[in-house]
Order: C-alpha cells, then sequence, then structure tokens
C-alpha cells in the first residue's frame, strides 16, 4: 500500500515552512524558507505578501519531494498562519496593494487612540474579547483605506479584499482570479477586532465602528472542513484547516479538555488556555479567543497571554546589533557568565502587550555599567523571556483562580535548554517540550487529517503525545523574588515613552 | 584505471592566493583588484571568490562589496559549528528518530576527547527520565563517541595505552579498537554491546557539513533486547532509521553527497 501523508504549511512571521507528516505524527519531510522583513520608519513591520506565495510555491513541491512521494500522496493540506498581519490585494489582478502590514506594526497607535475616545469603544472589547490595540487587524485595515487615494470606493465595490495570510494563501491555492476562494477561519478571523465572538460572523456595528466596508471581508469558515481543492502548488490536495498560529500550536500539544495549556515560543510568545464551549472573560489582561472549532460542532474558546517579542530579541541581537551570528548562539553566549551582571532588557518594541496593553511603552536596557559584557546581554535578552512568561502565567493564575502545574513547551526557542532552564526556574513549575518541536506544523496536519478522516479523532491524536524533554525548577525563592522585582522595575521604565502628540 | 600522481590543483593554489593576498595592507579589496593583483580573469576570481564565501574563508561588506578574510578562518582550530546551534538545527529529526524508533535520542561531539551530550530526547514511553544534556561521556566506549572517533584520526590516534573499562565488553586494547573503528568506516555506522552499562545497547551514525566534515553523532540507546535482533547485533531496520535522520541532519547543514 503507498503511504500517505498530511502536508502542513506553517505561514509564519520569519518564515514559511512546509512538514509532511506520517499517521504517527512523524515529520517526514521539511522545508523552509524565510522572508525579508521590512522596517521602513521606527515601528513599522511589513512582508511582500507576494514573495511568501512564492515561497510557498516553490516549497511544498520540494517538501513532496524530498519524502520521495508525488502530491496524490497528500491526503490532506492544513494551513497555520501567524496571525493579524494584514493583506489587501485586488481581487482581479491577484496583486497585493502595497505591503502586508505585521502584527508588530504600531502604525496605528494614533489612529487606535482616537477609536478609543469614541463613546461606542466599550463595545470592542464586549464583543470580541480583545482589548482596542494596534496588534489587531482592523485598525489597520482602516488605516490601508485611509491612506491610498480610492482604495475605500474598491474595496466597497468587492474589487479590492482583505484577509490574514490564510485567506491569502488559500484565495491564491484555490486559482487566485479565477475564482479563488475567499474565507478565513474562526480563529483567525477572533483576531481582527470585526467578529463578535458568541455569533462567530462579522458583526455590522464592529464594521460600522472601524469604517471596514463588508464586501471585501472573508467568508467565515470552522478550522477544520474540507474548504476546496488546490488547483495551483498542488493540484488536487484538498485543502482541510486553517487556524491561527497559536492556536495551530494548542491543537498539535493536543490540549482538547478545558484547563489544559501550553506556550509557544517563536517570534513573539502566547500562553494559551483551553476554556471549552464558554468565552471566559479575563480581568488581568488576557485575550479572549477561539482556540479551534472542527466541523459544525460548536466553537472551543481560549484565554490567551500574548507576548509580543521573545525571539524576535534574539534576532535583533543577530541582526540589528550583530553580536551574535545564528539565533543559538545566544545561549552559548549567555553561557559565559553565570548571571546578569545586574542588567535588564526589556523588549517593548512594539509596546507591551499581556498584561500592560500599553502601546507606548518603548524597550529599555537597564542596569548598564562597565561591568557588564555581552555574555550579560545575552542572558538578559533570555531572562527577558522567563519573565515575560512568569508575567503571563501569573495572569492566567489569577483569572483561573487555579495555580498551573507544569508549562508544555513549543516552538523554536525550546532548542534553547538555559531558556527552559530559565522558565522552570522562574516559574517554579516544571516545563515539558513535546516530542514535536514543529508543534504549530502538526496542530495544522491534526485538523487537516481530522476533516478527511486521516485520523479518526481526538483521541488517538492524544495518544501521539510524548514527552521529549523536562526541566525542572532549581532556582533559590529568595533570588527569585529579588530578581523579579528587578524586572518590574524595570518594565515601569518602558511605560510613557511614546508621546500622544509625536 | 590510470594511476599517476597528481599534480596540484589549481583553484585551489589560487584560493590560497587570494588569502594570502587578503591577508595583506588593508585587507580589503575589490574583485578586479584582487584579479588585477593575482592575473586572474575577474570571471574566476569572481568564482572563487564565492566558494571562499560559502565556507566562510572570505567575507564582503555589504557597502563597498569589497572583500576581506572570514570569521571561520580565525576559528579553523576550534570547532565550526556552534553546539547549541547544531542542537536547533537537529531537533525535528532527532525528535522523529525517537518517535520512529521508540528509543532515547542523543546528539554528541567532540570535547577534551570525550564525548559531550548535546541534545537528548527523552524514550517516547512518558516514563520518568532526566535530561543528560551537558554530560560527559567515555568516547571509547560508547556509539556516539566510536562515530567521533572513528572520523577524526588524531583524535583516535590519542587513545593509547590501556583504556578504561567499564563492563567486561569494554574494548580497553586501543588495537582492538581501532579495528572497531575500521569498521565503522566502512560500515557508516557504530554499535555498542553493552560497552558501557550492561544490559544497554546503541547505534550512532555520523551528523556532516559542509564539505563532509563529521561535526557530531547522532544514535539511540536502550535496552539490549530492544536494540538488537535475534542475532545479538543491532535491529536493521533501528539502523537505517539512526542514519536516515543523520543524514537528513547532514543535509540540513550543508553536507551535499550524504
Ligand atoms: N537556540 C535558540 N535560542 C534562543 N532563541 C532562538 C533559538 N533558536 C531560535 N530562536 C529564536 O526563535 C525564533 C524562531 O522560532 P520559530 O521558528 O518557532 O519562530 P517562527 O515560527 O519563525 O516565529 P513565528 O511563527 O512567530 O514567525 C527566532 O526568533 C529565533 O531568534
Ligand atoms: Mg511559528
Amino acid at each position: 500500500m503507498v503511504e500517505r501523508y498530511v502536508m502542513s504549511v506553517d505561514q509564519g512571521t520569519t518564515s514559511t515552512r512546509c512538514i509532511l507528516f506520517d499517521h504517527a505524527g512523524r515529520l517526514v519531510s521539511v522545508t523552509q524558507r524565510e522572508h525579508k522583513q521590512h522596517f521602513p520608519k521606527p515601528g513599522w513591520v511589513e512582508h511582500d505578501a507576494m514573495e511568501i506565495w512564492r515561497n510557498l510555491e516553490r516549497i511544498a513541491p520540494e517538501a513532496v519531494a524530498q519524502a520521495g512521494a508525488t502530491p496524490d500522496q497528500v491526503a490532506a493540506l492544513g494551513i497555520a498562519n501567524q496571525r493579524e498581519t494584514t493583506v489587501l490585494w485586488d481581487r482581479h489582478t491577484g496583486r497585493p496593494i502595497g505591503h502586508a502590514v505585521v502584527w508588530q506594526d504600531t502604525r496605528t497607535d494614533r489612529l487606535v487612540d482616537e477609536l478609543a475616545a469614541h463613546p461606542r469603544a466599550d463595545m470592542v472589547l464586549e464583543r470580541c474579547g480583545l482589548p482596542l490595540a494596534t496588534y489587531f487587524s482592523a485598525p489597520r485595515v482602516r488605516w490601508m483605506l485611509d491612506n491610498r487615494p480610492g482604495l475605500r470606493e474598491r474595496a466597497e465595490r468587492g474589487d479590492v479584499l482583505f484577509g490574514t495570510m490564510e485567506s491569502w494563501l488559500i484565495w491564491n491555492l484555490t486559482g487566485g482570479p479565477e475564482g479563488g476562494l475567499h474565507i478565513t477561519d474562526v480563529t483567525n478571523a477572533s483576531r481582527t477586532l470585526l467578529m463578535n465572538l458568541t455569533t462567530l460572523d462579522w458583526d455590522d456595528e464592529l464594521l460600522t465602528f472601524f469604517g471596514v466596508p463588508r464586501a471585501m471581508l472573508p467568508r467565515i469558515r470552522p478550522s477544520t472542513e474540507t474548504y476546496g481543492t488546490a488547483r495551483q502548488v498542488l493540484p488536487g490536495v484538498r485543502i482541510a484547516a486553517a487556524l491561527g498560529d497559536q492556536q495551530a500550536a494548542l491543537f498539535g500539544q493536543t490540549c482538547f479538555a478545558p484547563g489544559e495549556a501550553k506556550c509557544t515560543y517563536g517570534t513573539g510568545a502566547f500562553l494559551l488556555l483551553n476554556t471549552g464551549n464558554e468565552p471566559v472573560r479575563s480581568t488581568h489582561g488576557l485575550l479572549t479567543t477561539v482556540g479551534y472549532q472542527i466541523g459544525d460542532e460548536p466553537a472551543v474558546y481560549a484565554l490567551e497571554g500574548s507576548i509580543a517579542i521573545t525571539g524576535a530579541l534574539v534576532q535583533w541581537f543577530r541582526d540589528g546589533l550583530g553580536i551574535i551570528s545564528s539565533a543559538p548562539e545566544i545561549e552559548t553566549l549567555a553561557r559565559t557568565v553565570d548571571d546578569n551582571g545586574g542588567c535588564y532588557i526589556v523588549p517593548a518594541f512594539s509596546g507591551l502587550f499581556t498584561p500592560y496593553w500599553r502601546s507606548e511603552a518603548r524597550g529599555v536596557i537597564v542596569g548598564l555599567t562597565s561591568y557588564i559584557t555581552k555574555g550579560h546581554l545575552a542572558r538578559a535578552v533570555l531572562e527577558a523571556t522567563g519573565w515575560q512568561t512568569r508575567e503571563v502565567v501569573d495572569a492566567m493564575n489569577a483569572d483561573s483562580g487555579l495555580a498551573l502545574k507544569a508549562l508544555k513547551v513549543d516552538g523554536g526557542m525550546t532548542a534553547d535548554n538555559l531558556l527552559m532552564q530559565l522558565i522552570a526556574d522562574v516559574l517554579n513549575v516544571p516545563v515539558i517540550r513535546p516530542m514535536a518541536a514543529e508543534t504549530v506544523s502538526l496542530g495544522a496536519a491534526y485538523a487537516a487529517g481530522l476533516a478527511v478522516g486521516y485520523w479518526p479523532d481526538l483521541e488517538g491524536l492524544r495518544r501521539n503525545w510524548h514527552r521529549a524533554a523536562q526541566w525542572l525548577p532549581a532556582m533559590d525563592p529568595a533570588r527569585r523574588a529579588v530578581e523579579f522585582g528587578n524586572w518590574h522595575r524595570a518594565v515601569e521604565r518602558t511605560f510613557d515613552w511614546i508621546k500622544p502628540d509625536g | 584505471m590510470l594511476r599517476s600522481v597528481p599534480g596540484p590543483v589549481q583553484s585551489i593554489e589560487r584560493a590560497a592566493a587570494i588569502l594570502r593576498l587578503l591577508a595583506r595592507g588593508s585587507g580589503r579589496l575589490g574583485v578586479s583588484e584582487i584579479a588585477g593583483s593575482l592575473g586572474l580573469a575577474r570571471g574566476t576570481a569572481h568564482g572563487i571568490l564565492r566558494t571562499l564565501h560559502g565556507v566562510g574563508f572570505v567575507e564582503q561588506d555589504g557597502e563597498t562589496g569589497k572583500y576581506r578574510l572570514g570569521a571561520a578562518l580565525l576559528h579553523l582550530g576550534t570547532s565550526y559549528l556552534d553546539v547549541n546551534e547544531l542542537r536547533s538545527r537537529a531537533i525535528n529529526w532527532a525528535d522523529a528518530l525517537a518517535a520512529r524508533s521508540g528509543e532515547a535520542v542523543r546528539i554528541g561531539t567532540p570535547l577534551d576527547g570525550k564525548v559531550l551530550v548535546v541534545h537528548h530526547v527523552f524514550r517516547p514511553d512518558d516514563t520518568l527520565q532526566t535530561l543528560d544534556v551537558g554530560a560527559l561521556l567515555p568516547a571509547h566506549a560508547t556509539a556516539l563517541g566510536k562515530v567521533l572517533l572513528a572520523y577524526d584520526a588524531g583524535a583516535a590516534a590519542a587513545l593509547t595505552g590501556q583504556l578504561e573499562p567499564f563492563t567486561r565488553r569494554t574494548k580497553t586494547v586501543p588495537r582492538d579498537l581501532a579495528k572497531a573503528l575500521a569498521e565503522v568506516r566502512d560500515m557508516g555506522w557504530a554499535a555498542e554491546m553493552e560497552e558501557m552499562t550492561v544490559g544497554e545497547a546503541g547505534v550512532a551514525a555520523p551528523i556532516r557539513g559542509q564539505g563532509g566534515l563529521v561535526v557530531g553523532a547522532m544514535g539511540v540507546s536502550g535496552a539490549v533486547e530492544r536494540i538488537c535482533g535475534p542475532g545479538g547485533r543491532p535491529n536493521p531496520t533501528l539502523v537505517t532509521y539512526v542514519r536516515d535522520a543523520a543524514r537528513a541532519v547532514s543535509r540540513d547543514l550543508g553536507a551535499s553527497r550524504w
């Protein structure tokens, strides 16, 4: 019998990855390509959506070839994507309108302040479960429509389409200008500020509030469902799932029961807790979001703690400062010293997300003395991820009234042993990595495989989960308390940096 | 086949000349200057520079396009692949190997005549296990170590006198070990048969970087009755899994022929 596989596409912030998985959820082949990060002004972050599409065109067939397979052996394709990143494109030519505006981009801060002053602004949190912040898509769409003459009229006529990355890729895969499907899934739609969390549909009042024409929006579909068949790249392959990358990781970690949680460490880090079929409201700065929706079953909701910058700080150390030549060298450098030497880095590059939600904050390095070496800085880089995790976990514990007993982790940064030990130390709970570091991809594959019957049920998927590594806390409690106090003082120094009038 | 002593390889001679040239004076030269100084066609100089750039022996200034000696030259003596980077690059394949084989996976690199464990994946049975990363293993008594020794003539030659015995089956005589290492090179993988711990066996294969240089070893280990078939030799399927995984990592590291 010929072996069949499920393919995942993980369209991330820094790269796009294609992976083939077999029935046991084991990785069979993997291809990856980075795309360019455009930083045209301070606080602006853009991607070229066409470059990302071309990357996919190239790496998807490569992944099939690497496995020694043919496209007819691919039972289904599932997509996970960087969330909130906003693409507008011309329905007739298939060309993107300018660059995609990335989730880290803060150009809409002024606009967000204006919108927040509106008497009906409370409706946003109430209906979407999300605070009004530069992080989400709707203000970006509005900004793009406001800043390009004639664009609003074209959008109102339905000539210009909006989508996050999964919409853009699915539209292209299913034919583009020749009948491409214009859809999104509930998890991605739940990050736009335009979807009502209880009806799971676009909300007219929110559309009016943000000034976004309905004609440009994709149709909202469940996360797992056979949406259609690819006509490009892998013709004939069923496209059967789409989820935001963080939700995909929740799925890949098989956190299917209420109370189960995971944290994914990539460009940023995101802790998601499954809360079952009810959206739970946070009083500690967590987001309420859709975890996934399987076919026509009721949606599963999640509480989310979002950290904008974790791996991106390492990336900045590499690309912005040139102190290291590859991301993993941060660990090598950090191990040249025993502690941070009194130095703290708070990477509020895009403001601070959970639990602060301060768009006007900007990054700081504090505690500098002549004693500080690049080793101490490297350590402070990793510690920043540790303490930010601690703040998010504290918020989660406060909201749920339960103390987290262990943290399940995944993502590229989990290859960093020093970091994983640090996280166990600052949380004072074990940190557990499953036997699939690429959990985002695995989740997208699981979702697609479920939709087409490649995997029968969630229980079967659970049995594939195994512990690959575990780090136990080993930090002196007194030291933990002192360091956490220092971290807080460092965080306070990031506040109020950007003034309201620029 | 016609056998003759091959003459010097012209492009290597030219590459050496380019490096010597860059090591002099200001140390920053453009392609034309280099071609002019050595009397080479511009295209030829460019081709050699690109290759040197690929292996990190020269670097190119982003703004002026001029070439200078690369950082890799300074680190020629030390390991050229950061161990943390090796772990990052291998982690996916190590996970897949553990899932496929049902055994614990380790990746080792050489350190002071021993094997430094740089990555460890638990046996996928969710029993309590402890991370071994940072541990040092004896090279002569482990599959990982034998792979590293087999492809590093210098390190193997340094093992003289009686080697430390751990079990009755540890190879303690350098001559016996040398024979075993020759076999490792022939087969392309190494086995460990209760040489370190009674009841434990292992299989390992080389991880190669650019140009085929062995930068580490990757292997599985576990109870001898699970690793070995009825004949007392490692289960061939398991050996294939280990070799395939090590090859996949090598391919990602840029070792094209393996
Ligand atoms: N060993 C390491 N130590 C610390 N950071 C690392 C290490 N290896 C990778 N990183 C960081 O992790 C990130 C890459 O992880 P991953 O591939 O999961 O992210 P990603 O998928 O590109 O992120 P996103 O999905 O947000 O685009 C990079 O930001 C990189 O700097
Ligand atoms: Mg990712």
